[in-house]
């Protein structure tokens, strides 16, 4: 594949969708594909069919849209409209409204925050092009970065330009990626590998997933620049099984790819050859910690390896390894196609770019919204989020999912970049938010998230998989109303104990949020206490 | 000898020591008689560092170090006891304690066991955490040896002398978190096991009462671990 070639697909795409009126694309994520968006693309192209209009009007599968909570939904292009809800019977009357008024009550309004205050990136394809079509990524300028990469770039020239665009990892702990990068490609090793981190486990995060599902070759393209970039021959994606749909459309575009010479032996003429498979995770939470993922690659139980030595040094099967998270392989041909300068013009003065995050819990625009960073909390739930619902107020913002923290009202203000969530004992992590209102009890989310990590703890080192149990009944002691001055001393004691002495990540950040509901809502845990002996007895006085 | 060896100065509690570019932490710290606590190591076995016991602090760093995976570095000062350190211990023991079902007065290695003598060591008196006795099963079906589950620490030290001394495998790990279990090939009875060679080095390892001999009762089943360093260093003079 040269550039020509390239262009020559992108143009006879281009004629292809010109020769339509109308085009209208379905949203098949597994979240509306769940309210029968795939029973939509059928009736939608059989009533197409039938009415003879199939040179005129195009159905197609597109990915997620963000707006989640309006699911499935429906865009019809060139018009722009969007609409909400759409069930398989109504559809139909979608086509029915084409050439005459548009269905107002179904319409999903454009011109609120949630569309104009986001900036997509990384999703800048999610929702436009077909996930399961090569040639509709291509004519949306992909593979344009690889080939220009690999044909017109040394590889010294791509690490500057990652280091120039200042991008940070996005699995959630921010390690600057161009360094990563230059460290890999600088050590010496007849084999080295890409590695592309999938395994999503927090709960109510599903950022990656989108991403998989809606613009895979977006994936691959950032992978196989990586791979051109630290001399790499072979790649490997871990997902999850749970993500059934991702794997389904990331092995089917890897197919494609490999097809049009875009992956494989002499990409595009060149010397280079890249290559990729997928591997799935059965499931272990630990196994997104990056050790335990390429011990699970390589056969073995899915536990934390001790490190140094650093998988850039001896990471899979001993060789040097590249690890990055899929959203920050999402951001790579953008920084290449446009250069670093242009990517590191948005966000803040350490955190540059956007961040994709998973805006669920008590929020009414629920769904999958993408930021500049240095945005502030407020505007992502007030502006972007619709707010809360049902009239109820804000309590707190829980970001970093079971190894993050929540963040009070009163620091809504904070602007989202990885050091001031730090600051603030929580952490970016790799996009959960999780909005909780005055019905829920801070206790019993700590307590959620303890469970979490207490049956997801591989159990290898023992503060981890002993502290986070005897955590665990603690704030059920608490949640009983049975806890005692002594055991806030002893939870206190013990979340010190695990973060400092745990041998991974994921024993090292369990506690968190403990450690940050006691930082600011430690009176619910006071409430709980039982009334000591002393003070029992002052009161029967 | 050749003369190309690189040695690396660095204090330990103060007192400066030497150490090759093998050589960890808490090797060069048994070479000085400074006893760092620890339960999974084992001289001769691969180190995991998965007890947390032989955690050291190092002058400028904030965060603890497990001493026998980490190499020293020129000019390096490791604090091997500390209050911080002690408390730490402490805790760790204790959640162990917790954890299973540790009483001592029916144990066939009461007065043998690594476990007591370090709980003896460091001073642990009381155990501030519920104690959370899961049931375990113990199995008899071997001739020679049993497993008492209930008295395993997951230390990992009986599966890594079956994989690196003894080349059998037999034993591995199956579930995770608090019910991680050792098990026997694909978790069959150790009786029926195809791969094991009774050769008794994983009880012999095992510093609790979880692995012991047959027929031996309350604190009749003291280990004997002479074996290792001897198989360790006939191996070493053959790779030579």
């Amino acid at each position: 594949m040269t550039n020509e070639e390239l262009l020559e697909i992108v143009e006879k795409e281009a004629e292809n969708t010109a020769k339509f009126r109308h085009r209208l694309g379905v949203c098949t994520g597994t979240g509306c594909m769940s309210s029968r968006s795939a029973a939509i693309v059928t009736e939608l192209q059989a009533e197409v069919k039938k009415r003879g209009l199939e040179n005129e009007i195009q159905v197609k599968k597109v990915g997620c849209m963000g707006l989640c909570a309006a699911g499935p939904i429906i865009s019809v292009q060139p018009e722009n409209i969007f609409y909400r809800d759409m069930t398989p019977e109504e559809a139909v009357s979608v086509i029915d409204s084409l050439d005459s008024e548009p269905l107002h009550e179904k319409m999903i309004d454009i011109s609120e925050p949630f569309f104009y205050r986001q900036e997509k990136y990384a999703l800048e394809n999610a929702g436009v092009v077909d996930p399961e079509r090569i040639e509709d990524y291509i004519a949306a300028g992909g593979y344009a970065a690889l080939i220009r990469a690999i044909t017109e770039m040394t590889p010294l020239d791509v690490i500057q330009e990652i280091i120039a665009s200042g991008l940070r990892g996005r699995g959630g702990a921010g390690y600057p990626t161009g360094l990563k990068w230059s460290t890999v490609a600088k050590i010496e090793s007849d084999l080295k590998y890409i590695v592309c981190n999938a395994d999503e486990g927090d709960p109510g995060a599903f950022m990656d997933r989108s991403v998989l599902e809606s613009d895979p070759h977006r994936v691959l393209e950032g992978m196989a620049i990586a791979a051109f970039a630290v001399g790499a021959s072979q790649g490997y994606i871990y997902v999850r099984a749970e993500y059934p749909l991702a794997i389904k459309r990331m092995k089917a575009a890897i197919k494609q790819a490999e097809k049009m010479g875009l992956l494989g032996q002499d990409i595009c003429g060149t010397p280079f050859n890249f290559k990729v498979d997928v591997r799935l995770g059965a499931g272990a939470f630990v196994c997104g910690e990056e050790t335990a993922l390429l011990n699970s690659i390589e056969g073995n139980r899915g536990m934390p390896r001790l490190r140094p030595p650093y998988p850039a040094e001896a990471g899979l099967f001993q060789k040097p390894t590249l690890v990055n998270n899929v959203e920050t392989f999402a951001n790579i041909s953008g920084i290449i196609g446009d250069g670093g300068k242009w990517f590191a013009r948005i966000g803040t003065a350490k955190s540059k770019g956007t961040k994709v995050f998973a805006l669920t819990g008590k929020i009414k625009n629920t769904g999958l919204i993408e930021v500049p960073m240095g945005i502030t909390l407020r505007e992502i739930v007030y502006d972007i989020g619709g707010g809360i619902p049902n009239g109820r107020k804000f309590k707190a913002i829980q970001t970093g999912g079971p190894s993050g923290g929540c963040i009070p009202a009163e620091h809504l203000d904070t602007p989202v970049d990885y050091e001031s969530l730090k600051a603030l004992g929580s952490m970016m992590g790799s996009g959960g938010m999780i909005v909780i209102d005055d019905t829920s009890n801070m206790i019993d989310m700590a307590r959620f998230f303890m469970e979490f990590s207490m049956e997801e703890s591989c159990g290898k080192c023992a503060p981890c998989r002993v502290g986070t149990v005897q955590l665990y009944n603690l704030l059920g002691k608490f949640q009983q109303g049975e806890a005692t001055e002594a055991d806030l001393a002893t939870l206190e004691e013990l979340c010190d104990l695990v973060r400092n002495t745990s041998l991974c990540g994921l024993g090292q950040a369990a506690p968190n949020p403990i450690v940050s509901t006691l930082r600011y809502f430690r009176n619910e845990y006071l409430e709980k206490m039982k009334p000591s002996a002393a003070a029992a007895k002052e009161e029967a006085r | 000898m050749s003369g190309n060896t690189t040695i690396k100065t660095f204090v330990i509690d103060g007192n400066p020591v030497s150490a090759t570019e093998s050589e960890t932490i808490l090797d060069v710290a048994r070479q000085n008689g400074v006893n760092i606590p620890t339960l999974c190591n084992m001289s001769g076995l691969t180190s995991t560092g998965q007890c947390r016991l032989c955690m050291v602090e190092i002058a400028g760093s904030n965060r603890l170090t497990p001493s026998c995976v980490t190499k020293p570095e020129e000019g390096m000062e490791v604090v091997t006891e500390s209050p911080r350190l002690l408390k730490y211990r402490q805790m760790i023991l204790e959640l162990l304690f917790s954890e299973r079902n540790h009483i001592c007065a029916v144990c066939v290695t009461n007065g043998n066991c690594e476990l007591q003598s370090m709980a003896q060591r460091l001073e642990v008196d009381h155990v501030r955490y519920e104690y959370l006795h899961p049931k375990f099963k113990v199995d008899g079906s071997h001739p020679k040896f049993e497993v008492d589950h209930n008295r395993c620490i997951l230390c990992g030290r009986c599966v890594r002398v079956c994989d690196e001394i003894e080349g059998a495998h037999t034993r591995d790990l199956r579930n995770r978190g608090i019910q991680t279990l050792v098990i026997t090939d694909f978790d069959g009875p150790w009786g029926e096991s195809k791969s094991c060679t009774s050769c008794g080095k994983c009880v012999h390892v095992c510093p609790t009462g979880a692995l012991a001999e047959k027929g031996k009762s309350v604190a009749e089943m003291a280990k004997r671990r002479q074996f290792l360093p001897y198989l360790v260093m006939r191996r070493k003079g053959a790779s030579k």
